[in-house]
Protein backbone atom coordinates (compact mmCIF):
# COMPACT_ATOMS: atom_id res chain seq x y z
CA UNK A 1 0.00 0.00 0.00
CA UNK A 2 1.17 3.39 -1.04
CA UNK A 3 2.09 5.86 2.08
CA UNK A 4 0.70 8.74 2.26
CA UNK A 5 2.08 11.20 4.74
CA UNK A 6 0.42 14.00 5.51
CA UNK A 7 1.80 15.00 8.70
CA UNK A 8 4.41 17.28 7.59
CA UNK A 9 4.21 19.73 10.76
CA UNK A 10 5.22 17.04 12.96
CA UNK A 11 8.57 16.63 11.14
CA UNK A 12 9.73 16.09 7.57
CA UNK A 13 12.03 13.42 5.94
CA UNK A 14 16.00 14.97 5.69
CA UNK A 15 16.12 15.82 2.25
CA UNK A 16 18.90 13.57 0.24
CA UNK A 17 20.90 16.57 -1.00
CA UNK A 18 21.21 17.77 2.92
CA UNK A 19 22.05 14.04 4.17
CA UNK A 20 24.66 13.93 1.61
CA UNK A 21 26.22 17.57 2.74
CA UNK A 22 26.03 15.57 6.20
CA UNK A 23 27.63 12.34 5.74
CA UNK A 24 31.33 13.03 5.74
CA UNK A 25 30.92 14.67 9.46
CA UNK A 26 29.42 11.69 10.12
CA UNK A 27 32.19 9.18 8.69
CA UNK A 28 35.88 10.79 8.03
CA UNK A 29 35.36 14.50 9.53
CA UNK A 30 34.64 13.19 13.14
CA UNK A 31 36.81 15.80 15.09
CA UNK A 32 35.98 17.29 18.18
CA UNK A 33 35.30 21.28 17.42
CA UNK A 34 37.59 22.21 20.35
CA UNK A 35 40.67 20.14 19.24
CA UNK A 36 43.86 22.12 17.94
CA UNK A 37 44.76 19.85 15.32
CA UNK A 38 43.54 19.82 12.07
CA UNK A 39 40.59 17.15 12.18
CA UNK A 40 39.41 19.08 14.75
CA UNK A 41 39.69 22.31 12.60
CA UNK A 42 37.81 20.54 9.94
CA UNK A 43 34.79 20.67 12.43
CA UNK A 44 34.87 23.94 13.41
CA UNK A 45 35.05 25.05 10.17
CA UNK A 46 31.80 23.62 9.02
CA UNK A 47 30.03 24.94 12.38
CA UNK A 48 31.25 28.30 11.68
CA UNK A 49 30.05 28.46 7.81
CA UNK A 50 27.06 27.02 9.07
CA UNK A 51 26.59 29.60 11.54
CA UNK A 52 27.24 32.23 9.17
CA UNK A 53 24.81 31.33 6.70
CA UNK A 54 22.07 30.63 8.83
CA UNK A 55 23.22 34.36 10.05
CA UNK A 56 23.01 35.17 6.13
CA UNK A 57 19.28 34.40 5.55
CA UNK A 58 18.18 35.99 8.98
CA UNK A 59 20.14 38.98 7.92
CA UNK A 60 22.18 38.87 11.60
CA UNK A 61 25.43 38.52 12.62
CA UNK A 62 26.98 35.34 12.88
CA UNK A 63 27.47 35.69 16.84
CA UNK A 64 23.88 36.33 16.97
CA UNK A 65 23.12 32.86 16.39
CA UNK A 66 23.58 30.60 18.94
CA UNK A 67 22.89 26.40 17.83
CA UNK A 68 20.60 24.09 20.31
CA UNK A 69 19.37 20.89 20.37
CA UNK A 70 15.68 21.32 18.79
CA UNK A 71 13.24 24.02 18.84
CA UNK A 72 12.41 23.48 22.55
CA UNK A 73 15.49 23.86 23.65
CA UNK A 74 15.88 27.32 21.43
CA UNK A 75 12.52 28.82 22.90
CA UNK A 76 13.36 27.46 26.49
CA UNK A 77 16.63 29.12 26.45
CA UNK A 78 14.84 32.40 24.99
CA UNK A 79 12.18 32.33 27.77
CA UNK A 80 14.17 30.63 30.55
CA UNK A 81 17.37 32.37 29.57
CA UNK A 82 15.75 35.87 29.36
CA UNK A 83 13.80 35.83 32.65
CA UNK A 84 16.57 34.71 35.08
CA UNK A 85 19.26 37.35 33.06
CA UNK A 86 16.92 40.17 33.59
CA UNK A 87 15.05 39.53 37.05
CA UNK A 88 16.22 42.23 38.70
CA UNK A 89 14.12 44.24 36.56
CA UNK A 90 11.22 42.98 36.03
CA UNK A 91 8.77 39.34 36.85
CA UNK A 92 6.31 39.97 34.21
CA UNK A 93 5.91 37.68 31.45
CA UNK A 94 3.43 37.92 28.40
CA UNK A 95 2.52 34.27 25.99
CA UNK A 96 -0.40 33.75 23.85
CA UNK A 97 -2.40 31.15 24.92
CA UNK A 98 -1.80 29.13 21.38
CA UNK A 99 2.10 28.73 22.27
CA UNK A 100 3.47 25.46 21.19
CA UNK A 101 4.38 23.44 24.82
CA UNK A 102 7.60 24.49 24.28
CA UNK A 103 6.77 28.29 25.42
CA UNK A 104 4.25 27.43 27.75
CA UNK A 105 5.53 24.77 29.84
CA UNK A 106 8.82 27.18 30.43
CA UNK A 107 6.29 29.87 31.01
CA UNK A 108 4.27 27.86 33.60
CA UNK A 109 7.29 27.04 35.56
CA UNK A 110 8.13 30.58 35.62
CA UNK A 111 5.03 31.20 37.24
CA UNK A 112 6.12 28.82 39.73
CA UNK A 113 8.71 30.27 40.67
CA UNK A 114 7.15 33.97 41.30
CA UNK A 115 6.96 35.46 38.00
CA UNK A 116 3.92 37.02 36.78
CA UNK A 117 2.79 35.62 33.56
CA UNK A 118 0.34 37.25 31.38
CA UNK A 119 -1.64 34.36 28.48
CA UNK A 120 -2.79 36.46 25.77
CA UNK A 121 -6.42 35.81 24.13
CA UNK A 122 -6.93 35.05 20.57
CA UNK A 123 -9.87 35.87 18.49
CA UNK A 124 -11.92 32.82 17.03
CA UNK A 125 -9.52 32.39 13.82
CA UNK A 126 -6.42 32.16 16.05
CA UNK A 127 -4.88 35.49 15.37
CA UNK A 128 -3.76 37.29 19.25
CA UNK A 129 -5.46 40.11 20.83
CA UNK A 130 -3.24 43.14 20.17
CA UNK A 131 -5.22 45.56 22.16
CA UNK A 132 -4.80 42.70 25.18
CA UNK A 133 -1.28 42.78 24.34
CA UNK A 134 -0.77 46.62 24.76
CA UNK A 135 -2.87 46.52 27.62
CA UNK A 136 -0.77 43.98 29.49
CA UNK A 137 2.41 45.51 28.51
CA UNK A 138 3.67 47.32 32.22
CA UNK A 139 6.78 48.62 33.77
CA UNK A 140 7.65 45.13 34.85
CA UNK A 141 7.54 43.32 31.55
CA UNK A 142 10.42 42.09 30.51
CA UNK A 143 9.68 39.21 28.03
CA UNK A 144 6.77 38.90 25.47
CA UNK A 145 7.00 35.66 23.49
CA UNK A 146 4.08 35.33 20.90
CA UNK A 147 4.69 32.59 17.87
CA UNK A 148 5.41 33.41 14.47
CA UNK A 149 2.65 30.59 12.89
CA UNK A 150 0.91 27.58 15.23
CA UNK A 151 1.58 24.70 14.73
CA UNK A 152 -2.02 23.38 14.90
CA UNK A 153 -3.86 25.89 12.71
CA UNK A 154 -1.24 27.48 10.76
CA UNK A 155 -2.15 30.85 11.74
CA UNK A 156 0.02 32.98 11.16
CA UNK A 157 0.43 36.21 14.38
CA UNK A 158 1.11 39.76 13.23
CA UNK A 159 4.87 39.72 14.16
CA UNK A 160 5.81 43.02 12.87
CA UNK A 161 3.02 44.60 14.23
CA UNK A 162 3.40 43.04 17.74
CA UNK A 163 6.68 44.18 17.33
CA UNK A 164 6.20 47.83 16.67
CA UNK A 165 3.54 47.62 19.40
CA UNK A 166 6.83 46.74 22.00
CA UNK A 167 9.16 49.43 20.71
CA UNK A 168 6.47 52.03 20.73
CA UNK A 169 5.73 51.13 24.57
CA UNK A 170 9.68 50.55 25.65
CA UNK A 171 10.75 53.93 23.78
CA UNK A 172 14.55 53.62 24.34
CA UNK A 173 14.40 51.13 26.94
CA UNK A 174 16.04 47.84 25.99
CA UNK A 175 13.23 45.98 27.84
CA UNK A 176 10.98 44.10 27.34
CA UNK A 177 12.56 41.67 25.02
CA UNK A 178 10.28 40.03 22.12
CA UNK A 179 10.41 36.58 21.29
CA UNK A 180 9.08 34.49 18.31
CA UNK A 181 8.75 31.06 17.71
CA UNK A 182 9.14 30.34 14.12
CA UNK A 183 9.89 26.65 14.06
CA UNK A 184 6.52 26.08 11.48
CA UNK A 185 7.28 29.51 9.69
CA UNK A 186 10.37 28.62 8.41
CA UNK A 187 10.16 27.51 4.39
CA UNK A 188 6.73 29.06 4.50
CA UNK A 189 7.51 32.98 5.44
CA UNK A 190 10.15 35.13 5.10
CA UNK A 191 11.84 35.28 8.56
CA UNK A 192 14.29 38.94 7.89
CA UNK A 193 14.90 39.53 11.41
CA UNK A 194 14.62 43.54 10.80
CA UNK A 195 11.17 43.11 9.43
CA UNK A 196 10.18 41.46 12.09
CA UNK A 197 11.56 43.53 14.70
CA UNK A 198 11.83 40.16 17.32
CA UNK A 199 14.73 40.16 19.37
CA UNK A 200 14.89 36.39 19.60
CA UNK A 201 13.89 33.99 17.17
CA UNK A 202 13.34 30.18 17.61
CA UNK A 203 14.20 27.91 14.31
CA UNK A 204 14.47 24.23 14.26
CA UNK A 205 15.71 21.38 11.84
CA UNK A 206 13.07 18.80 11.29
CA UNK A 207 10.30 20.51 10.02
CA UNK A 208 12.51 22.60 7.39
CA UNK A 209 13.77 18.67 5.58
CA UNK A 210 16.68 18.78 8.18
CA UNK A 211 17.64 16.31 10.82
CA UNK A 212 15.78 15.99 13.64
CA UNK A 213 17.76 16.86 17.09
CA UNK A 214 19.28 20.27 16.06
CA UNK A 215 18.03 24.37 16.29
CA UNK A 216 18.83 27.56 16.71
CA UNK A 217 18.13 30.73 19.11
CA UNK A 218 18.85 34.19 17.03
CA UNK A 219 19.25 36.66 20.01
CA UNK A 220 19.97 39.88 19.35
CA UNK A 221 23.53 40.76 20.62
CA UNK A 222 22.05 43.96 22.86
CA UNK A 223 20.77 41.22 25.11
CA UNK A 224 22.13 39.23 27.51
CA UNK A 225 20.82 35.08 28.80
CA UNK A 226 21.29 33.09 31.26
CA UNK A 227 22.46 29.58 29.93
CA UNK A 228 20.38 26.33 30.72
CA UNK A 229 23.63 23.80 30.35
CA UNK A 230 26.45 25.03 31.31
CA UNK A 231 30.40 23.20 31.03
CA UNK A 232 32.65 24.10 28.02
CA UNK A 233 32.88 27.16 26.18
CA UNK A 234 30.62 26.32 23.30
CA UNK A 235 28.19 28.56 21.99
CA UNK A 236 29.72 31.84 23.24
CA UNK A 237 29.17 29.87 26.56
CA UNK A 238 25.19 29.91 26.31
CA UNK A 239 25.10 26.48 25.44
CA UNK A 240 27.72 24.08 26.55
CA UNK A 241 28.42 20.71 25.24
CA UNK A 242 30.44 19.26 22.54
CA UNK A 243 29.09 20.06 19.01
CA UNK A 244 27.72 18.09 16.43
CA UNK A 245 28.69 19.68 12.86
CA UNK A 246 26.59 16.63 10.86
CA UNK A 247 23.28 17.77 12.75
CA UNK A 248 24.87 21.95 12.55
CA UNK A 249 25.61 21.39 8.76
CA UNK A 250 22.31 19.64 8.25
CA UNK A 251 20.08 22.30 9.65
CA UNK A 252 21.88 25.37 7.45
CA UNK A 253 21.50 23.44 4.26
CA UNK A 254 17.91 22.62 4.86
CA UNK A 255 17.27 26.14 5.74
CA UNK A 256 19.48 27.31 2.57
CA UNK A 257 17.47 25.25 0.98
CA UNK A 258 13.97 26.00 2.12
CA UNK A 259 14.37 29.33 1.42
CA UNK A 260 15.51 28.96 -2.01
CA UNK A 261 12.33 27.21 -3.01
CA UNK A 262 10.27 28.78 -0.12
CA UNK A 263 7.93 31.43 -2.54
CA UNK A 264 7.27 28.77 -5.05
CA UNK A 265 6.93 25.96 -3.18
CA UNK A 266 4.27 27.91 -0.55
CA UNK A 267 2.35 28.30 -3.73
CA UNK A 268 2.14 25.09 -4.78
CA UNK A 269 1.02 24.10 -1.79
CA UNK A 270 -1.16 26.98 -0.66
CA UNK A 271 -3.34 25.88 -4.24
CA UNK A 272 -3.62 22.06 -2.48
CA UNK A 273 -4.74 23.12 0.69
CA UNK A 274 -7.66 25.35 -0.53
CA UNK A 275 -8.31 22.73 -3.20
CA UNK A 276 -8.50 20.02 -0.59
CA UNK A 277 -10.33 22.30 1.91
CA UNK A 278 -13.13 23.51 -0.28
CA UNK A 279 -13.69 19.65 -1.32
CA UNK A 280 -14.21 18.33 1.84
CA UNK A 281 -16.17 21.19 3.52
CA UNK A 282 -18.40 20.65 0.16
CA UNK A 283 -18.75 17.05 0.48
CA UNK A 284 -18.76 16.01 4.41
CA UNK A 285 -21.58 17.78 6.40
CA UNK A 286 -20.84 19.29 10.00
CA UNK A 287 -17.40 19.80 9.52
CA UNK A 288 -15.50 22.89 10.10
CA UNK A 289 -12.02 24.53 9.15
CA UNK A 290 -10.54 25.51 12.34
CA UNK A 291 -8.52 28.43 12.37
CA UNK A 292 -8.51 31.44 9.52
CA UNK A 293 -8.70 31.12 6.19
CA UNK A 294 -6.11 33.79 4.82
CA UNK A 295 -3.64 34.73 7.60
CA UNK A 296 -2.86 30.32 7.43
CA UNK A 297 0.45 28.34 6.64
CA UNK A 298 0.35 27.42 3.08
CA UNK A 299 0.52 23.87 3.88
CA UNK A 300 -1.81 23.77 7.59
CA UNK A 301 -5.03 22.10 7.34
CA UNK A 302 -7.08 21.70 10.96
CA UNK A 303 -10.96 20.17 10.64
CA UNK A 304 -13.07 19.79 12.94
CA UNK A 305 -15.95 16.74 12.45
CA UNK A 306 -18.74 16.54 14.51
CA UNK A 307 -19.88 13.58 16.39
CA UNK A 308 -16.43 11.35 16.40
CA UNK A 309 -13.58 11.32 18.06
CA UNK A 310 -10.14 12.19 16.22
CA UNK A 311 -8.14 9.57 17.43
CA UNK A 312 -10.52 6.96 16.07
CA UNK A 313 -10.41 9.18 12.58
CA UNK A 314 -6.63 9.01 12.45
CA UNK A 315 -6.34 5.27 13.11
CA UNK A 316 -8.95 4.47 10.60
CA UNK A 317 -6.93 6.13 7.81
CA UNK A 318 -3.58 5.16 9.19
CA UNK A 319 -5.39 1.65 8.09
CA UNK A 320 -5.33 3.29 3.85
CA UNK A 321 -2.02 4.53 4.56
CA UNK A 322 -3.05 7.87 5.30
CA UNK A 323 -0.52 9.75 7.85
CA UNK A 324 -2.38 12.41 9.93
CA UNK A 325 -2.61 13.65 13.57
CA UNK A 326 -4.97 15.10 15.32
CA UNK A 327 -4.61 18.28 16.77
CA UNK A 328 -0.77 18.04 17.35
CA UNK A 329 1.08 15.13 18.00
CA UNK A 330 2.25 16.07 21.54
CA UNK A 331 -1.14 15.93 22.20
CA UNK A 332 -1.98 12.36 20.91
CA UNK A 333 -0.83 10.93 24.34
CA UNK A 334 -2.71 13.62 26.18
CA UNK A 335 -6.63 13.05 26.86
CA UNK A 336 -7.21 16.89 27.08
CA UNK A 337 -8.37 18.36 23.73
CA UNK A 338 -6.29 20.63 22.15
CA UNK A 339 -5.60 23.80 24.01
CA UNK A 340 -5.22 25.79 20.75
CA UNK A 341 -8.38 24.89 19.18
CA UNK A 342 -10.29 25.64 22.77
CA UNK A 343 -8.46 28.95 23.22
CA UNK A 344 -10.63 29.41 19.83
CA UNK A 345 -13.33 29.01 21.74
CA UNK A 346 -13.69 26.03 20.06
CA UNK A 347 -16.67 23.83 21.88
CA UNK A 348 -14.81 20.49 23.71
CA UNK A 349 -16.49 17.74 21.74
CA UNK A 350 -15.98 19.24 18.28
CA UNK A 351 -11.92 19.85 19.73
CA UNK A 352 -11.89 16.22 20.60
CA UNK A 353 -13.04 15.79 16.56
CA UNK A 354 -9.72 17.94 15.09
CA UNK A 355 -8.20 16.32 12.53
CA UNK A 356 -4.70 17.96 11.65
CA UNK A 357 -3.17 17.34 7.80
CA UNK A 358 -0.12 18.99 6.90
CA UNK A 359 1.57 19.26 3.09
CA UNK A 360 4.55 19.01 2.11
CA UNK A 361 7.55 18.79 -0.93
CA UNK A 362 6.27 15.22 -2.03
CA UNK A 363 2.28 16.18 -1.77
CA UNK A 364 0.46 15.44 -4.76
CA UNK A 365 -2.99 16.42 -5.97
CA UNK A 366 -3.04 12.47 -6.60
CA UNK A 367 -2.40 12.37 -3.00
CA UNK A 368 -4.88 14.16 -2.26
CA UNK A 369 -7.82 13.24 -4.29
CA UNK A 370 -7.29 9.51 -2.70
CA UNK A 371 -7.69 11.05 0.60
CA UNK A 372 -11.17 12.80 -0.64
CA UNK A 373 -11.97 9.73 -1.86
CA UNK A 374 -11.23 7.60 1.68
CA UNK A 375 -11.94 10.25 3.96
CA UNK A 376 -15.76 11.31 3.81
CA UNK A 377 -16.94 6.67 4.15
CA UNK A 378 -14.73 6.41 7.36
CA UNK A 379 -15.79 9.59 8.59
CA UNK A 380 -19.62 8.31 7.87
CA UNK A 381 -19.07 4.70 9.31
CA UNK A 382 -17.76 6.46 12.75
CA UNK A 383 -20.24 8.44 12.79
CA UNK A 384 -22.76 5.48 12.17
CA UNK A 385 -20.94 3.42 15.01
CA UNK A 386 -21.58 6.97 17.31
CA UNK A 387 -23.35 7.78 20.42
CA UNK A 388 -24.05 11.18 19.12
CA UNK A 389 -26.65 11.68 16.91
CA UNK A 390 -26.14 14.47 14.29
CA UNK B 1 19.12 -5.82 9.01
CA UNK B 2 16.32 -6.82 10.70
CA UNK B 3 12.84 -5.78 10.03
CA UNK B 4 11.22 -4.65 13.27
CA UNK B 5 7.96 -5.47 12.75
CA UNK B 6 4.81 -2.39 12.41
CA UNK B 7 4.10 -0.95 15.67
CA UNK B 8 0.21 -0.08 16.24
CA UNK B 9 -0.68 1.83 18.91
CA UNK B 10 -2.87 -0.92 20.73
CA UNK B 11 -2.74 -4.81 21.30
CA UNK B 12 -3.60 -6.34 18.09
CA UNK B 13 -6.90 -7.79 19.65
CA UNK B 14 -7.69 -3.70 20.38
CA UNK B 15 -6.85 -3.28 16.76
CA UNK B 16 -9.11 -6.62 15.95
CA UNK B 17 -12.02 -4.93 17.48
CA UNK B 18 -11.30 -1.27 16.55
CA UNK B 19 -11.33 -2.09 12.99
CA UNK B 20 -14.17 -4.92 12.80
CA UNK B 21 -16.13 -3.79 15.82
CA UNK B 22 -18.48 -6.71 16.93
CA UNK B 23 -21.81 -6.33 17.77
CA UNK B 24 -22.51 -2.46 16.88
CA UNK B 25 -25.95 -1.10 16.91
CA UNK B 26 -26.05 0.00 12.96
CA UNK B 27 -30.05 -0.05 12.89
CA UNK B 28 -31.75 1.56 16.06
CA UNK B 29 -35.14 1.72 14.73
CA UNK B 30 -35.41 -2.07 14.09
CA UNK B 31 -34.14 -2.71 17.78
CA UNK B 32 -36.13 -3.76 20.34
CA UNK B 33 -34.28 -3.63 23.49
CA UNK B 34 -34.86 -4.69 27.23
CA UNK B 35 -32.54 -2.52 28.99
CA UNK B 36 -30.89 0.85 27.54
CA UNK B 37 -27.61 2.43 29.18
CA UNK B 38 -25.16 5.27 28.64
CA UNK B 39 -22.27 6.17 30.61
CA UNK B 40 -19.37 8.97 29.86
CA UNK B 41 -19.49 12.89 28.36
CA UNK B 42 -18.94 14.02 24.94
CA UNK B 43 -16.82 16.80 26.92
CA UNK B 44 -14.57 14.75 27.88
CA UNK B 45 -14.65 12.67 24.67
CA UNK B 46 -16.03 9.77 25.42
CA UNK B 47 -19.52 8.66 25.59
CA UNK B 48 -20.78 4.80 25.47
CA UNK B 49 -24.07 3.29 24.59
CA UNK B 50 -25.34 -0.08 25.31
CA UNK B 51 -28.17 -1.88 24.56
CA UNK B 52 -28.95 -5.65 26.19
CA UNK B 53 -31.35 -8.37 25.36
CA UNK B 54 -32.30 -10.57 28.51
CA UNK B 55 -33.98 -13.88 28.78
CA UNK B 56 -35.97 -13.28 31.45
CA UNK B 57 -36.14 -17.07 32.35
CA UNK B 58 -32.27 -17.48 33.00
CA UNK B 59 -31.77 -13.91 33.76
CA UNK B 60 -28.83 -14.09 31.19
CA UNK B 61 -27.93 -11.48 28.47
CA UNK B 62 -29.28 -12.84 25.42
CA UNK B 63 -27.97 -9.83 23.05
CA UNK B 64 -25.65 -7.13 23.49
CA UNK B 65 -25.49 -4.05 21.23
CA UNK B 66 -23.58 -0.83 21.64
CA UNK B 67 -22.64 2.44 20.07
CA UNK B 68 -19.53 4.49 21.02
CA UNK B 69 -18.06 8.06 20.78
CA UNK B 70 -14.44 8.09 21.46
CA UNK B 71 -10.91 6.80 20.35
CA UNK B 72 -9.75 3.60 19.27
CA UNK B 73 -9.47 2.35 22.82
CA UNK B 74 -12.91 3.54 23.93
CA UNK B 75 -14.71 1.62 20.68
CA UNK B 76 -12.82 -1.53 21.04
CA UNK B 77 -13.49 -1.99 25.15
CA UNK B 78 -17.68 -1.37 24.09
CA UNK B 79 -16.99 -4.22 21.33
CA UNK B 80 -15.23 -6.56 23.78
CA UNK B 81 -17.74 -5.81 26.49
CA UNK B 82 -20.47 -6.91 24.11
CA UNK B 83 -19.01 -10.06 22.89
CA UNK B 84 -18.32 -11.18 26.71
CA UNK B 85 -21.69 -10.58 27.95
CA UNK B 86 -23.25 -12.82 25.36
CA UNK B 87 -20.60 -15.61 24.70
CA UNK B 88 -20.96 -19.05 26.41
CA UNK B 89 -25.11 -19.02 26.18
CA UNK B 90 -24.89 -15.28 27.71
CA UNK B 91 -23.74 -13.76 31.13
CA UNK B 92 -25.88 -14.06 33.79
CA UNK B 93 -27.26 -10.42 35.00
CA UNK B 94 -25.44 -10.80 38.54
CA UNK B 95 -22.28 -11.55 37.01
CA UNK B 96 -22.79 -8.72 34.35
CA UNK B 97 -23.56 -6.32 36.93
CA UNK B 98 -19.90 -7.12 39.24
CA UNK B 99 -17.93 -7.37 35.61
CA UNK B 100 -14.65 -5.70 36.30
CA UNK B 101 -13.04 -3.69 33.92
CA UNK B 102 -9.73 -5.08 34.21
CA UNK B 103 -11.38 -8.67 33.26
CA UNK B 104 -12.41 -6.36 29.81
CA UNK B 105 -8.86 -4.93 29.77
CA UNK B 106 -7.25 -8.32 30.07
CA UNK B 107 -9.25 -9.87 27.30
CA UNK B 108 -8.01 -7.14 25.20
CA UNK B 109 -4.73 -7.86 25.68
CA UNK B 110 -3.94 -4.52 27.92
CA UNK B 111 -4.40 -0.84 27.37
CA UNK B 112 -2.10 2.29 28.12
CA UNK B 113 -2.83 3.43 31.55
CA UNK B 114 -4.15 6.45 30.22
CA UNK B 115 -6.87 4.39 28.47
CA UNK B 116 -7.69 2.48 30.96
CA UNK B 117 -11.27 4.66 31.67
CA UNK B 118 -12.46 3.43 28.61
CA UNK B 119 -13.04 0.03 29.75
CA UNK B 120 -15.11 1.84 32.97
CA UNK B 121 -16.62 3.27 30.61
CA UNK B 122 -18.21 0.39 28.94
CA UNK B 123 -18.87 -1.14 31.96
CA UNK B 124 -20.83 1.71 33.48
CA UNK B 125 -22.88 1.46 30.66
CA UNK B 126 -23.99 -2.07 30.95
CA UNK B 127 -24.50 -1.54 34.43
CA UNK B 128 -27.10 0.86 33.49
CA UNK B 129 -28.45 -1.11 30.51
CA UNK B 130 -29.29 -3.80 33.65
CA UNK B 131 -30.70 -1.60 36.13
CA UNK B 132 -32.83 -0.23 33.18
CA UNK B 133 -34.23 -3.40 32.76
CA UNK B 134 -35.00 -4.34 36.26
CA UNK B 135 -36.77 -0.82 36.57
CA UNK B 136 -38.96 -2.21 33.60
CA UNK B 137 -39.36 -5.44 35.09
CA UNK B 138 -40.66 -3.59 38.07
CA UNK B 139 -43.37 -1.86 36.32
CA UNK B 140 -44.17 -4.38 34.47
CA UNK B 141 -45.01 -6.20 38.18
Amino acid sequence: MKKIYLDYAATTYIDPGVLQKMMPYLTTAYGNASSLYSLGREAKTAIDMARKDVAKILEVLPQEIILTGSGTESANLAIYGIAKAYQDKGNHVIVSKIEHKAVLEAAKRLGKEGFRVTYLNVDSQGIVNLKELKKALNKKTILVSIMYANNEIGAIQPISEISKIIIKFKKENLLPAFHSDACQAAGALSFKVKNLGVDLLTLNGSKIYGPKGVGCLYKNQDFKIEPLIIGGSQEMELRAGTENPALIVGFSEALKLAEKIRKKESQRLKNLRNYFIERTLKTIPYCRLNGHTQKRLPNNINLSFAGIEGESLVLKLDQYGISVSTGSACTSHDLSPSHVLLALGIKKELAHGSLRLTLGRKTTKKDLDYVLKILPPVVEKLRKMSTIRL
Amino acid sequence: MKKTKTNWLYSPIVKEHFLNPKNVLWDEKNYRADGKGMAGNPVCGDVMSVWIKVDEKTQKIKDCKWRTYGCGAAIASTSMLSVMVIEKGGMPLKKALNLKPQEIVKRLGGLPALKFHCSVLGQAALKEAINDYFKKQKRKK
